[in-house]
């Protein structure tokens, strides 16, 4: 049984107290921000000579402005008090959205991490069952992190979501085509949908598997396989539609069909690492015993080979649009690569460049602190993959990696680690009477 | 020159090949080769061989390949032919650089895989027209054989490979090649 360490604890309260601080602070900054300051700070900006304000002042700016304004859409036009007013909308948003990346980003762990559970149930896996109580533990945060995520979006509605503005909605004709499917009621019974049958498996799943821990026979964990078989199917839809609705209809002009499988490979390595940090975490606390080299191996192999899906899915999103250069879709990336150069390009060199070369090598995978250097350079490069999905759409050039961000990211890492270790303490970390226990504790590659 | 003395054991089976391998390892013997129908999983390891550096080799295959299908791309359609591709004429690599990703990344794999296998053909002295060194064709078939080099001992070495669950033993006298 592990005990949740009373320091372990307080350092997951402080980090949600400090969160909770500079978030709320930053929210009264933002939300103290007024046309006239606005007006101010564009001025200075302009008399520094460049950014922003300079190139919506000058209309002559080449081709990449004028992308920029398609970028932007209907409503605002580059200039004036319009302008001014354009730019304070941005600033209002932006401690909403950075909560919500925050939040979203520790959801799509743990959600991550469920896939892999059902997966490792629906294959009758026999590497990785020394490892089902930390996953269990890590899924314990997708019903209260998920509840939180849809709260947020309801709350900050039009701050995140322009087509729950019905103001923006009435002179929109591209939205008011796609309201059949994108009005607040309908978000509300799919998010519950996603969300309820996502939790009703991890419900059952962890009735199941404590309950095999005392039987003496396999019925709960056939139950187990054949729930999570299920789970897959019922997973790889709603989980793809989840991304139309939370992430990708903060742009609702623009759309890609391979959306849904690039949030998964996202979401899964996410889950996965961090699978293998709490793993490596415990074991340095002399818990886990019976977790060898070779698991972190696997662990670290698959770390490694789904950076690369996750690279080969942003590519193939990336270069279909790049080539065919259709205006409507390829504004997703001008602004990204025009306003977000540093954390769009940043993010290939976190998320593969990094991966791919300190995690090629055999030996290394075996090695705990390499595993989780790895893992820290992983984790923040998907961060900051979710903000660059949410963050052009709602602030467009005034992000910064600032207060809101980092508080948001606190505040949601204290929860994160505040529940899941709480669930970890709950039940025993070795899933005793399940039936490929033996060949998990004696798996060695 | 001396012709050198071995002593050939065949077993019909790799559970027996492998614990006979422990147990001639522990007597302090020196396994020459050991020819097998099939990879046998852990067999290096209890034979003591130095880990296979081939890994390297092909990570080096690889940056080639990548090399290659940089300058083969940039020589063929920005420098020698400029192409217009996706309808954006910059004639410039790097900003046309997602239309080459396809190629850089099979240009890599191939060099790899390619590159890889023809070193590993050579680093074990295969190449065309050359006699194979099999000593015995049932190693292809069904059967495992263990060379050991013999100084003198062959009544120790019998003994001690016949319990070890040989099928057969024998002693060839092998010409140096």
């Amino acid at each position: 049984m592990y005990t949740f360490s009373n320091r372990l604890k307080l350092a997951s309260i402080i980090l949600i107290i400090l969160g909770v601080v500079g978030w709320g602070y930053s929210y009264m900054n933002a939300h103290n921000t007024t046309v006239e300051d606005v007006k101010v700070m564009l001025a200075e900006e302009a008399s520094h000579g460049g950014g922003h304000g300079d190139a919506a002042e000058s209309h002559d700016a080449g081709d990449e402005h004028q992308a920029d304004a398609t970028a932007h859409g209907d409503a605002d036009a580059h200039n004036g008090d319009d302008h001014a007013e354009h730019v304070m909308h941005q600033i209002h948003n932006r401690p909403y959205s950075a909560l919500y990346v925050a939040a979203f980003f520790f959801m799509m762990i743990a959600l991550g991490t469920l896939a892999f559970y059902a997966i490792q149930y629906a294959s009758q896996a026999g590497w990785s069952p020394v490892l089902f109580r930390v996953m269990e533990a890590i899924t314990y945060y997708l019903l209260p992190g998920g509840l939180i995520v849809i709260a947020i979006a309801l709350w900050a509605g039009d701050h995140l979501f322009i087509w729950m503005d019905p103001e923006v909605v009435a002179h929109d004709k591209i939205i008011q085509g796609k309201s059949g499917f994108l009005n607040k009621t309908g978000f509300i019974i799919r998010a519950f949908i996603f969300l309820g049958g996502w939790s009703l498996y991890r419900y059952f799943s962890r009735k199941f598997s404590i309950a095999q821990d005392t039987a003496d026979d396999n019925r709960n964990f056939k139950k187990n396989f054949r729930i999570s078989a299920g789970f897959l199917v019922f997973y790889i839809y709603t989980e793809s539609m989840m991304s139309w609705d939370w992430i990708m209809s903060v742009d609702p002009h623009w759309f890609s069909t391979l959306f849904g499988w690039y949030v998964f490979a996202s979401m899964f390595v996410s889950g996965i690492t961090t699978i293998a940090m709490i793993t490596i975490y415990l074991k340095s606390r002399g818990y886990l015993e019976f977790v060898n080299d070779s698991h972190l191996h696997d662990l670290a192999k698959y770390m490694f080979g789904f950076s690369i899906f996750w690279t080969y899915l942003w590519f193939s999103q990336f270069m279909l649009i790049w080539y065919a250069n259709i205006p409507e879709e390829v504004t997703y990336f001008i602004t990204r690569i025009e306003h977000y150069k540093l954390p769009f390009f940043g993010m290939l060199v976190m998320n593969f460049v990094f991966p791919f070369l300190v995690l090629m090598n055999s030996d290394y995978k075996r090695i705990p602190w390499f595993v989780v250097c790895a893992g820290i350079v992983i984790l923040a490069g998907h961060y900051i993959d979710v903000f660059n999905m949410i963050m052009p759409a709602t602030v467009g050039d005034r992000w910064f990696i600032g207060l809101p961000e980092i508080s948001a990211i606190l505040l949601f890492m204290g929860l994160f680690i505040l529940i899941v270790f709480y669930a970890l303490s709950k039940a025993p970390l070795k899933v005793k009477r399940n039936p490929f226990i033996k060949e998990s504790e004696y798996f060695h590659y | 020159m001396e012709s050198s003395r071995v002593i050939q054991a065949i077993y019909t089976d790799d559970d027996v090949l492998m614990s006979a391998v422990k147990t001639v390892k522990a007597e302090r013997h020196h396994i020459e080769e050991i020819y097998t129908p099939f990879p046998v999983h852990g067999l290096d390891k209890a034979m003591g061989l130095a880990p296979t550096k081939i890994a390297i080799t092909s990570f080096m295959y690889g940056c080639l390949g990548l090399t290659v299908a940089i300058v083969m791309m940039n020589f063929i359609m920005i420098q020698d032919w400029p192409q217009n591709i996706g309808g954006k004429p910059s004639f410039s690599y790097i900003e046309n650089m997602p239309a080459f990703v396809p190629i850089m990344f099979e240009m890599t794999v191939f060099f790899a895989a390619h590159l890889m296998v023809i070193t590993f053909y050579l680093r074990s002295r295969m190449w065309p027209f050359k006699n194979a060194e099999n000593p015995d064709p049932r190693t292809t078939d069904d059967h495992f054989l263990m060379e050991i080099a013999v100084h003198g001992n062959e009544q120790d070495l019998e003994r001690l490979l016949a319990q070890t669950g040989a099928v057969e033993i024998n002693i060839i006298e092998k010409e140096a090649h």
